[in-house]
């Protein structure tokens, strides 16, 4: 299993987009952090920049490199080898790369620039988040043999739990403003990693009291430990959920 | 050694296997013969874990394959048409095999199609750049290389010059001395004529008749494989 993952993160070194990303995440972290001032308002710019690309990146590159690597797997199902161990060893290869590219791109920097608990928490959260889309994406691969149908059921999803998500929960809430939803909210957030993650991040920032009352009941919520840990559990559901489903149906695979 | 069992695989419409069963033994040489679309690849891919039979089950030395993958480090696999990751060097694609399957130290590597082909020339030559003849012989080299027990070749010398292809034949005969089992798919059935002593006839997905190469000139009245087999879709 080693062996394979030493491969797989070999060849994710040799086509350098993981090292492009590393330097983006840098460059703009760190000029983020060059141009404020306060630390608390880079953090915060930062913030929205890493909820969208980071997903996006881990989404897309995984699912692009899992059909690039269509000869390899054929390669390796046909050795003793178990396909589980190939398929987590794929998942563990990259998976780890990106985790450790927005570690250093971005991880760094904010601990040098903005150590404390909002900053832990953001990256945290950013590396979690990096390993549920890489599983995301896998899942997406597995399901079709179409390339470019794998690539948009990916941009898709990536799509809809950045955007379109945040736009159906603003709907319902419009649309049933009569009614006290907000205990509801949480369980909703739990819905969408990305959501997730924000809420966690925006809570260690105090900035929740402009968030209104539904903000109150997040901080009620998430801001006690109990609550901090069933979000914590609910994002490994996210990575885990995923991954066991693409190793199904990559059991059951023909190649 | 192998022996699979009532075993069907349909892909959407088409049935790819139907209710096919088989044994292969120690020491045999099968020619797996059909026209196009039979089913020979579908076979020899179930019978590699590669596909996933719908239907039945296959054992290999008296286990089933579904569960173990272990089996695999006794048979060498050369694809029909060998895809490989592409911005690896030959020399890369033979070090990292070596290392994938490095656990049974007591078997001895078996270099001599490597070196047989000139391979060992190429080393540093990315597999994108490799012509279809070069790309069939590192698939060849490669199912050799582990000295495995059982042999499944797909198509063997499609694509290769007809030096290389004799020395694969060469190479053949001489692991078959050694009673292994060989299983081979081909259209060049004037090849097979020294090679096999067993016919597996197959058409649409279904076995038509698993016999000896003297039963079948038997029941042919025919001297040559070519000719018998042609009497034989004559008669279809």
């Amino acid at each position: 299993m080693k062996k394979i993952i030493k491969y797989v993160i070999a060849d994710i070194l040799r086509n350098k987009i993981v090292l492009a990303y590393t330097v983006f995440l840098l460059v703009i972290s760190l000029s983020v952090f060059s141009i404020e001032d306060n630390t608390g308002k880079g953090l915060l710019s930062l913030l929205n920049i890493i909820l969208i690309i980071v997903p996006l990146v881990a989404v897309i590159f995984s699912t692009i490199y899992i059909y690039n690597s269509a000869e390899f797997i054929e390669l390796l199902v046909s050795q003793p080898l178990h396909r589980k161990r190939i398929w987590i060893s794929l998942f563990a290869g990259l998976a780890g790369s990106l985790t450790l590219a927005f570690f250093v791109g971005a991880g760094i920097p904010v601990i040098i620039c903005a150590p404390g608990a909002t900053g832990f928490t953001m990256v945290g959260m950013g590396m979690l988040l990096s390993v549920i889309f890489v599983a995301i994406a896998m899942l997406a691969a597995v399901t079709t043999r179409d390339k470019a149908k794998g690539i948009g059921i990916s941009i898709l999803l990536w799509l809809y739990f950045s955007l379109i998500f945040d736009g159906l929960v603003v709907f319902i809430l419009f649309q049933f403003q009569d009614y006290p939803l907000e205990k509801a909210m949480i369980v909703v957030s739990g819905l969408n990693p990305i959501d997730l993650g924000r809420i966690l991040i925006l809570l260690k920032m105090d900035i929740s009291a402009m968030m209104g009352y539904t903000g109150a009941v997040f901080k009620d919520f998430f801001g006690t430990g109990i609550g901090f840990t069933i979000a914590l559990l609910v994002m490994f559901c996210w990575m885990i959920v995923p991954t066991w489903l693409s190793l199904r149906k990559f059991n059951r695979k023909d190649l | 050694m192998i022996i699979a069992t009532n075993v069907s695989k349909q892909f959407g419409k088409l049935k790819a296997l139907n209710d096919v069963s088989v044994t292969c033994n120690k020491g045999e040489c099968i020619a797996l013969i059909g026209p196009n679309g039979s089913g020979k690849t579908t076979l020899i891919k179930s019978i590699l874990g590669m596909v996933v039979p719908d239907n039945g089950f296959i054992t290999f030395n008296g286990k089933n394959i579904l569960h173990d993958w272990m089996y695999r480090e006794f048979i060498g696999y050369m694809p029909q048409t060998g895809r490989y990751p592409e911005n690896m060097t030959i020399g890369q694609v033979l070090d990292m095999m070596k290392d994938i399957r490095k656990q049974n130290k007591n078997r001895q590597l078996d270099e001599e199609l490597v070196n047989a082909f000139g391979l060992d020339g190429l080393l540093s030559k990315r597999m994108r750049t490799l012509s279809g003849g070069t790309t069939q012989k590192v698939s060849a080299a490669l199912a050799f290389l582990f000295n495995p027990d059982v042999l499944i070749l797909d198509e063997p010398t499609a694509g290769l010059d007809p030096v290389a292809s004799e020395l694969l034949k060469e190479k053949i005969i001489k692991e078959k001395k050694k009673g292994k089992l060989v299983l081979i798919t081909s259209h060049i059935l004037s090849e097979l004529d020294d090679l096999v002593t067993q016919i597996i006839y197959m058409q649409d997905g279904n076995l038509v008749f698993h016999k000896s190469i003297e039963n079948l000139r038997k029941d042919t009245g025919e001297n040559t494989l070519s000719k018998a087999i042609a009497n034989v879709m004559m008669k279809k």
